[in-house]
């Protein structure tokens, strides 16, 4: 007991690890296993993180190991290079921790039915799942970008092999498109490690040494920028997320839209904030305007596809902007907001693309002049996806409301003007939402979907979760705001000034 | 009890939530298993219930004493971070107690129709889930005791509009109605947000950091020398607010939304769409009323608002034949008088007016419910006729609403619109000649609506071509139609006695209990025959139109075509709606709709178009590599291998094997060494 309470956070990130381990070694002939053991792989850093959720001390806040960062695990990795096993959390990383940890496993109940190279596919997942937890947790950049380059594989692997048509090219835009940003990054972590003495990858140490990086702050600012831009993704590098997610079987496009774009704007906080302070300051009003741009440009473009997830996929654009405005505003109800905002599109995003998930594997396509009438047909179904769209539309006494109204207050008073543009993303966003509504589900039922059977209870239990974390989070937000309150308070004031 | 309601009185809530769920939940299978008035009984039941504790939170308010007439109920925090404080916690004062009766009462009564009315519909354990929830979203925005609270009523009774209009979903017309209206309320949110940040960093600027309506009001002093380059904060504040109620509340320029509205189910017309959720707007601003006050600019914007929408939604009502179209635009006429009265300062006016209009327009809907049921769902007035002696219940009932909407003495309308009309005259935020608008709009309401009873209910029945019998089909509702027909006519009737004015020997009881919460504006004194003069010039315009209208629709019917032929213009116009729509659908949807085309083409041709463009560019520099490495840097290696081969097979012809060759070599090399020496010595 003692060992496990002192390494939660290993557990966490390994586990997954020995599951696909486990599924490499067994043999073909037990496939149907291969399923049991990633869900039990998944689950138990769940409820791994479930303790941490309880343990987790809210009220430190700072940005040193003795101060801020709790289950903190270092070992010495690589000596020669000073490299670090460094492990920790604070308020900003424990919400996407639980929010990796809450996903995977709602992910492979929605993989239930790949029946394409099952061994492949879950260990390639639990690989990822590896990968995102660890990002999460350490706190060694060196660490950070081996567990950043450990996700980049699989994904790749995972959209091109068990993708849709045109899998091949969207897999491989999407990683040499992460591949710049990581090759950013490694300059940019490179030029830290050499700018300090002794040499170090260790972050809490960049941070105490930031006035080190001063000469070139605008410079490594932005090159971090952009890799982590090209991850949330921020207009205009953010053509490879469409093509991604159409692509990406439905189980992908969850982890990608409700993990991976996360990673971006996580990035920002945790390197980019606290290490580059001076730089970020200067740069705040930019982020801003493009967290605007992001917020209305998104939402126009989502109004006009064709293709329910590509639409799906450009709202996540625009869900993504209110992250970087309110990250842009220095005010705490901004920040808080913006790292709640990750959080609910997190859940509210995967609710919407398992739900595409479900009518694809249904009709077969994705098409939405293609539907019409579904409500008469489909009344669960119906009433599930238009529940998520509304959540999605940031409806008040659900999730993103919160969220999304604590960005724009916090942002309002740094941007009055920009805000009230993204405030009109509000009515583009009720725009999309609701015609998507009336075409797939409303008037009259075609012909071609008189048989189409309801969603399953399988289905369901793996929508059930989200639905209840968006109505509990949207009524009662505050256990989640008290997580992260103290040390994103911290983060504001350190950086803000 | 006492002790109990100061303590649950936020169950309240708790019933119509129980409601929907039930009935969302389980309710088909009920409706299956126990026929389908089960899913209406439950629904109502549970409204009962929430009528039962208005009237409990009444008579607690009414015991305390008049000055500590209010308790508070906090549950927990909601949203809590940095400078923004917010709970779940409610408000009971006078003005949520009088909005919770009006809108249990009257939402009792029309869930008792609705079990009438939506007796046919297959899904009847829809409608009821949904107008439950709306009963609780409506319930929670009186009774939210911040503004952040209030909002999540605010857009929760917009989300259930939207899910009413929408009802007949099948009818792709109802499903755009129900989207026009959640988006133009959308827009009118927008209004109202910020109006909420602004409120909330400007009085944070003065070290107050609230947003509570108690702690506002008291702090609402700090804001009146706050500017913003020339403009006094408040008053932007104020309109940001005022825009959000023109949303909700319909008017203009956001009104269009509510005649389209009538797509609903007849219920849902008269329930939300004229007794309550409309009426949010006004509840908004009066619980504001300490920041509207301190804005003249506001409120006379609030005012010319109010008084224009009265008359130009009443003229629109001149020529639409649709029965509830009608109605429609008399209540965003309606809504136009209770504006009106705010902008003058009469708050407590205009939640009279919004007590008698649900009384009296929840009751015209229902009576027009109840036509269209007996007509089999014809809506068109011109197609009705002599209705009177086939639907008698309906027609008296129908006809109390008519008069107390015109406003005659001495039914509830009366009352209402008089304090109204005398508030706006002798205020000192008011003026004559909004006051002349009103009475003509009060007039403009009497022609359209006599206008309407003389064609549904008196002369022939107007089919007599083609279906002489359909008027023998014609048939009375059901009783569980008709009785709350009556109930609310008997409310019609008295409800008025409330606010008797002064001169009549009344004391203005609703204007006292609310008197705690809302400052209405000290009026200018008059001397007694002023009001009862104005009294008489807004009753002889009101008989003069109403005489009009029946003069052109009943007795003189060729004299109306050829006024109309004569105005034809005019009349196109009006018919048209003004064309309104066609300008909006120009102006703003064409726009948008074409910004969204232009920029989904740009992010698929240009900026996607620039990665593929560079992807190619790439790929071009990796043939160009490839070409270069093949033909120079392999080239080069190649080329050097090539030069030493070929050499060594041209030095290969050398050794020939034979040793008289090398012998001749030999002794060449030694001259031509011996002589080179020679040479250079």
């Amino acid at each position: 007991m003692e060992l496990i309470n002192e390494h939660l956070l290993s557990l966490m990130v390994f586990l997954p690890l020995i599951g696909a381990m486990l599924i490499v070694l067994l043999p073909k002939s037990s496939e149907q296993s291969f399923k049991w053991i990633a869900c039990i792989t998944t689950l138990l850093p769940l409820i791994l993180a479930y303790k941490i959720f309880v343990l987790f001390n809210r009220d430190v806040a700072g940005l040193s190991i003795n101060q801020g960062f709790q289950f903190v695990e270092k070992f010495s990795w690589i000596p020669a290079f000073n490299i670090e096993y460094f492990l920790g959390i604070d308020g900003l990383s424990i919400l996407m921790l639980l929010l990796t940890a809450l996903l995977c496993p709602l992910c492979i109940l929605a993989s239930w039915n790949i029946n394409k190279g099952l061994k492949g596919y879950f260990s390639l997942f639990l690989l990822l799942e590896t990968g995102m937890m660890g990002v999460f947790c350490s706190l060694d950049f060196f660490l950070f970008y081996v567990f950043w380059e450990v996700m980049l594989l699989p994904m790749y692997f995972l959209i091109g092999v068990w993708g849709g048509p045109r899998r091949e090219y969207a897999a491989i835009k999407f990683f040499l498109y992460t591949l710049v940003g990581s090759v950013l990054m490694l300059l940019v972590m490179l030029y830290f490690y050499f700018m300090t003495e002794p040499h170090t990858f260790d972050i809490t140490r960049l941070i105490a040494e930031h006035k080190n990086f001063l000469g070139f702050g605008h410079i490594l600012w932005f090159a971090l920028y952009i890799g982590f831009a090209i991850k949330i993704p921020v207009f205009p590098f953010h053509t490879w997320l469409p093509d991604a997610h159409v692509e990406a079987p439905t189980a992908i496009s969850v982890i990608l839209a409700g993990v991976l774009l996360k990673m971006g704007a996580y990035g920002i906080l945790r390197i980019s904030y606290p290490i580059l302070p001076e730089a970020t300051l200067y740069f705040s009003t930019f982020l801003a305007i493009m967290g605007v741009i992001n917020i209305v440009y998104g939402a126009l473009c989502a109004m006009a596809q064709k293709d329910l997830k590509k639409l799906v996929a450009y709202s996540s654009i625009s869900h993504m902007g209110y992250v970087l405005l309110g990250m842009a505003s220095f005010t705490e109800e901004g920040i808080n907001g913006a790292v709640l905002q990750m959080f609910n599109h997190g859940t509210i995003t995967a609710m919407l693309f398992i739900l595409v998930g479900v009518v694809y594997d249904r009709a077969h396509h994705r098409e939405i002049d293609g539907f019409g009438g579904l409500a008469s047909r489909v009344p669960v179904y119906t009433g599930i996806t238009a529940f998520a769209f509304f959540a999605g539309l940031g409806l008040p006494g659900l999730s993103s409301f919160v969220s999304e109204v604590l960005v724009l207050l916090g942002a309002f008073q740094k941007f009055t003007l920009y805000t009230i543009i993204a405030g009109t993303g509000i009515i583009l966003g009720a725009a999309y939402f609701l015609w998507t509504i009336q075409r797939v589900f409303l008037g009259k039922l075609d012909a071609k979907y008189a048989e189409l059977p309801d969603i399953n209870i399988r289905e369901i239990l793996s929508l059930a979760p989200l639905v209840v974390i968006v109505v509990v989070l949207g009524v009662y937000p505050q256990p989640v705001l008290d997580l992260m309150k103290a040390s994103l308070g911290y983060l504001n004031s350190v950086v803000g000034g | 009890m006492k002790e109990f309601i100061i303590h649950y009185a936020h169950i309240i809530l708790l019933f119509p939530l129980l409601g929907f769920i039930i009935n969302g939940l389980v309710g088909k299978f009920l409706q299956d298993a126990f026929g389908k008035s089960i899913c209406g009984i439950i629904a109502s039941l549970m409204v009962c219930a929430s009528f039962a504790l208005s009237l409990g939170i009444f008579c607690t308010l009414s015991e305390l004493d008049p000055r500590s007439r209010l308790f508070t109920i906090t549950l927990f925090d909601w949203i809590n971070v940095g400078n923004l404080h917010t709970s779940i916690s409610f408000l009971f004062d006078p003005l949520t107690s009088v909005m919770l009766l009006i809108i249990s009462g009257v939402g009792f009564l029309i869930h008792i129709y609705a079990i009438g009315y939506m007796h046919h519909d297959s899904s009847t354990w829809r409608f009821f889930a949904f107008f439950n929830l709306f009963i609780f979203m409506m319930l929670e925005l009186v009774i939210a005791d911040n503004v952040f609270l209030m909002f999540l009523g605010w857009e929760g009774v917009g989300l259930c509009s939207y899910l009413l209009i929408g009802f007949w979903y099948k009818d792709k017309a109802n499903v755009i109605a129900g989207n026009k209206a959640f988006i133009v309320n959308r827009i009118g949110d927008l209004g109202f947000i910020i109006g909420v940040f602004l409120l909330f960093w400007a009085i944070g600027s003065q070290g107050i950091w609230t947003l509570n309506f108690a702690e506002l009001k008291e702090y609402s002093y700090l804001l009146e020398n706050l500017y913003l380059g020339n403009i006094n904060v408040v008053t932007i504040i104020c309109l940001c607010f005022f825009f959000g109620a023109c949303g909700k509340s319909a008017q203009i320029p956001l009104y269009v939304w509510l005649p389209d509205a009538m797509a609903g189910p007849t219920p849902v017309s008269a329930l939300i769409h004229a007794a309550t959720m409309v009426t949010a707007g006004i509840y908004m601003v009066t619980r504001l009323s300490f920041l509207f006050i301190l804005s003249p600019v506001a409120l006379g914007v609030i005012a010319i608002t109010g008084a224009v929408t009265a008359v130009f939604a009443a003229t629109i009502g001149f020529a639409q034949n649709d029965i509830k179209k009608i109605l429609a635009y008399s209540t965003v006429s309606q809504l136009g008088y209770m504006f009106l009265a705010l902008g003058v300062g009469a708050f407590s006016a205009g939640i009279f007016h919004v007590m008698t209009h649900a009384f009296f327009k929840a009751l015209l809907f229902m009576g027009a419910g109840s036509i269209i049921l007996g007509m089999h769902h014809e809506q068109d007035i011109t197609k009705m006729g002599g209705l009177r002696k086939k639907m008698r219940w309906t027609y008296y009932t129908f006809l109390v609403a008519t008069i107390a909407l015109l406003g005659i003495f001495p039914l509830s309308g009366f009352f209402s619109k008089d304090q109204i009309l005398w508030s706006v005259f002798s205020s000192p935020y008011g003026s004559k000649s909004l006051w002349l608008l009103g009475v003509f709009g009060a007039g403009l309401t009497s022609f359209y609506m006599i206008r309407l009873v003389t064609l549904t209910f008196f002369g022939r029945h107007h089919h007599t071509d083609k279906a002489h019998d359909t008027l023998h089909e014609v048939h009375e509702s059901p009783k569980v139609i008709i009785i709350p027909l009556v109930i609310l006519a008997m409310l019609s009737v008295i409800g008025g006695f409330v606010g008797v004015p002064h001169i009549f020997g009344g004391s203005n009881i609703l204007q006292v209990y609310l008197s705690p919460v809302i400052a209405d504006a000290e009026l200018n004194h008059y001397p007694m025959i002023t009001e009862v003069g104005l009294m008489l010039v807004v009753f002889m315009c009101v008989l003069g139109f109403a005489y009009g209208a029946y003069y052109l629709y009943s007795r003189k019917p060729s004299r109306r075509a050829k006024l109309i032929e004569r105005f034809s213009f005019p009349y196109k116009v009006i018919s048209r709606k003004y064309f309104v729509d066609e300008i909006y659908q120009h102006l703003f949807v064409n726009n948008i709709m074409r910004t969204m085309r232009f920029m989904a083409r740009f992010d698929m041709v240009v900026v996607d178009g620039l990665v593929n463009f560079a992807a190619f560019l790439t790929r071009i520099g990796a043939y160009g590599n490839s070409w270069i490495d093949k033909v120079f840097v392999d080239g080069l290696v190649n080329g050097i291998a090539t030069v030493i081969g070929s050499l060594g097979s041209r030095l290969r012809k050398i050794q020939t094997g034979y040793i008289q060759d090398y012998v001749y070599v030999l002794f060449a090399s030694i001259i031509f060494i011996l002589l080179f020496r020679f040479m250079i010595a």
